[in-house]
């Protein structure tokens, strides 16, 4: 979009929606929208609170210790999906399963299983997280470049060399595809989890919000957690930008 | 787009479901835990589900909302998104506001929906059309955006009008990923309306699972949730085989 | 400038936006009936200059006038032939070939019978129903020539055609394309990096040189096509004009 001729970055048009949301609440169109300078005032007073950071640290926590299961899990898995064709087989039916299935269905049955806590946020982050990864990695490794691989056994390549050399690297580009949307289901799994167990982290505090209709609260709570989200799927995206350069050059 | 590689001849995947369901068979006999049933129990609960009517009733009840969400989403959702890839401006305003609800966990606002609009069916639609509504507006946005250049220079070296262009090269080219967002759409619907089901009202799917939870007959609800699953896999397999079958890979084209 | 000279390009100069100076002051004429071709290494602009011929990009100085006219943009008296073929992949060959004709609007029934004689001409019968995933790249192409071909415009303009087969291919489209024009009074404007494929297809030889891309030499190669396909490239003055533009191009490699 272009103003008085100098081409304004699109990242201004969030600018313009904070001031239109600024106005609807104003003028008092819902209630369940407040000025957005409301929910600015609640950040700056909820963020900094005793009550905030447990929650965020339980949150994080979980996500981080879920995110590293998934990771750990779901890249060696797809690896070997990709390499041995009778685990790719037997494995491959239930992976496209679950990776769009509603996972949060499964919930309540870690709760009867699990108990009702941090475990299972954690094991609900890994679900989340964990098939896209694994569908993701092994696809980088099946389509991994086949000239590649016969160069590296053409020059005495061991088997090993060949994965790190090779292999990994040539499908890194899918791999942190996979890993960016793991992160953002994982984000996901979080806060569902979280809603569904509802007494820790920052699941509790959404249905608190949201019960005493405490609106500003809320939407400054919704802002923190989107950009959160948006900031962790953009972290990875940038470093899948460092290797896009080669990924067309395959 | 890469497709995943296709899980194989029917054998692989009877021999995988034999694998996974006696798997399943052996750890609920393992006495780790009671709230684990074994896969001949679950199968069981879910026949008696099936037999007395309590299975379909709450499909019905679960459907309602998703299909109606589906609808209204994928409307507007593709309207949108092809405004969106066809006008600079609208792209302008909309774009940053939809790649972070891309990445955003919708379901937060799922309570204050109930909050709002109670238990009944609005809020059910509502959670659907939340959490479907980003991927089938960016889908959309993105098949538009991404028709082929050479494509769009040929039809102006022909003289072909901006609605000539839009009609007989853009829209066509988009088709494929029009139809991926609704199908990944799809796949987010089932999850809203789950989790709405689970948080907010005793109908449905979500109640059968809380309800046999809340009793402790486990086999019945892993039964429901076992089912919910299933469902969902199966339709969204359906749509892609269609997909496949609408948009082979070589009408795509580049 | 010689003959009658059906595209005058005259000044043109065109510089991107980042500041790369593709063109500057063009100077052409290129006589009517004739095939012309534009030379040159990578970066010299040639397809640029084709393209703004066309219509296609926009210049930023000096004009291009076709019959004495100043263009406003594409034209229906220029056709133009794509590299990379740009033909719908979810449109049969007929429909692709019929594509000028429908954005024209003319009626069904007429523009498929138009099609149809074109896709025979170029050597594709048989093929109408099928997809263009079906077809060699050769085979697209002709797709793309009949496509060029069936709105019957004046021009024809060719960004390096051929560039996207093999070489035996490659050679008979030239035979075929030197076979279509001979007994029609169209203008071809060509653009390739191929001195044997200049020498043998063109009336005139406009050389250009590369950053930024300007006219360096004009040659008329004057060869005898009179005695057959296969002669062509014993003839002398092929051989001499190969030579001559090598001479000329191996500075810029």
């Amino acid at each position: 979009m272009t103003l008085f001729g100098k081409k304004i970055p699109i990242v201004f048009s969030l600018l313009i929606w904070f001031i239109v949301w600024e106005a609807i609440g104003q003028a008092k169109f819902s209630p369940i929208i407040p000025p957005f300078s409301g929910v600015i005032q609640a950040a700056i007073t909820i963020l900094p609170t005793e009550k905030f950071h447990t929650a965020a640290m339980i949150s994080l926590r979980s996500f981080g210790i879920g995110m590293a299961l998934a990771i750990l899990a779901g890249i060696p898995l797809g690896i070997l999906m990709a390499r041995v064709q009778g685990v790719g087989r037997i494995l491959g039916m239930w992976v496209n399963i679950f990776v769009s299935a509603p996972i949060s269905a499964l919930v309540p049955l870690l709760m009867a299983v699990v108990g009702i806590g941090e475990t299972t946020v954690v094991v609900t982050v890994f679900l989340f997280a964990v098939f896209v990864i694994i569908l993701d990695t092994q696809i980088g490794v099946v389509h991994a470049d086949r000239s590649l691989v016969d160069m590296a056994r053409a020059f005495g390549a061991k088997r090993h060399q060949i994965y790190t050399k090779v292999l990994i690297l040539s499908a890194l580009p899918e791999m942190l595809a996979g890993l960016r949307l793991g992160a953002i289901r994982g984000v996901k799994g979080v806060v569902i989890g979280q809603l569904l167990v509802a007494i820790i982290g920052v699941g509790e505090l959404f249905e608190l919000y949201s019960q005493h209709f405490l609106m500003e609260e809320f939407w400054a709570l919704v802002v923190t957690v989107f950009l959160f989200a948006f900031a962790v799927s953009e972290a990875i995206a940038a470093l899948e930008r460092r290797v896009e350069y080669y990924a067309s050059a395959r | 787009m890469r497709q995943p590689p296709v899980a194989g001849h029917i054998v692989w995947q009877l021999i995988s479901f034999v694998c996974f369901f006696g798997l399943w068979e052996l750890v609920g006999r393992w006495p780790i835990s009671a709230t684990f049933p074994p896969f001949s129990q679950t199968l069981l609960a879910l026949w008696q589900m099936i037999a007395d009517g309590s299975l379909g009733n709450a499909y019905l009840s679960t459907l309602q909302p998703l299909v109606i969400g589906i609808v209204l989403c994928g409307m507007a959702g593709i309207g949108f998104g092809i405004g969106m890839g066809l006008s600079r401006t609208i792209e302008w305003f909309s774009l940053p506001i939809f790649i972070i609800l891309q990445a955003a966990p919708m379901a937060a606002i799922i309570p204050l929906i109930t909050y709002l609009y109670g238990i009944g069916l609005t809020s059910k639609v509502l959670a659907v059309i939340l959490l479907a509504a980003p991927v089938i507006v960016m889908n959309s946005y993105k098949g538009i955006r991404n028709t082929n250049p050479s494509l769009i220079q040929m039809s102006r070296s022909f003289l072909g009008t901006r609605r000539q262009q839009v009609v007989k090269i853009i829209l066509p080219h988009a088709a494929a990923l029009i139809f991926t967002g609704l199908r990944l759409g799809l796949a987010m619907g089932f999850i809203g309306v789950v989790i709405a089901e689970l948080l907010i009202t005793p109908t449905g799917i979500g109640d059968l699972i809380t309800y046999h939870s809340s009793v402790a007959d486990y086999p019945k609800m892993f039964a429901s949730i076992a089912s919910i699953i299933a469902f969902a896999a199966v339709t969204i397999h359906a749509l892609e085989r269609v997909e496949r079958r609408l948009f082979p890979s070589e009408i795509r084209g580049a | 400038m010689p003959d009658d000279a059906i595209v005058e390009v005259e000044g043109i100069g065109k510089t991107y936006p980042g500041g790369v100076e593709a063109l500057r002051n063009v100077n052409l004429a290129f006589p009517r009936g004739k095939l012309s071709t534009l030379l040159g290494p990578s970066g010299c602009g040639k397809t640029t200059l084709l393209k703004i011929i066309a219509g296609l990009i926009p210049h930023n100085a000096g004009e291009v006038r076709v019959n004495g006219k100043k263009i406003q943009g594409p034209g229906p008296e220029r056709a133009f032939v794509f590299q990379d073929f740009a033909l719908m992949p979810w449109a049969t060959v007929l429909r692709n070939v019929a594509f000028g004709l429908e954005l024209r609007g003319d009626p069904r029934a007429q523009r498929e019978a138009t099609a149809r004689r074109y896709i025979a001409e170029v050597g594709l019968s048989g093929f109408e129903a099928s997809h263009p995933n079906q077809l060699s790249g050769g085979m697209r192409q002709r797709v793309g020539l009949a496509r060029a071909l069936a709105v019957d415009a004046d021009i024809i303009l060719m960004d390096e055609p051929f560039s996207s087969v093999d070489e035996q291919t490659r050679r008979k489209f030239q035979e075929d394309l030197l076979d279509l024009l001979r007994h029609r009074r169209k203008t071809v404007i060509f653009v390739t990096h191929s001195i044997e494929e200049a020498a043998y297809l063109s009336d005139q030889i406009a050389l250009l040189s590369p950053r930024p891309g300007t006219v360096s030499r004009i040659i008329r190669p004057n060869v005898d096509r009179g005695r057959g396909a296969d002669e062509i490239r014993r003839d002398r003055n092929y051989l001499d004009t190969v030579d001559e533009i090598w001479q000329i191009l191996k500075q810029y490699v």
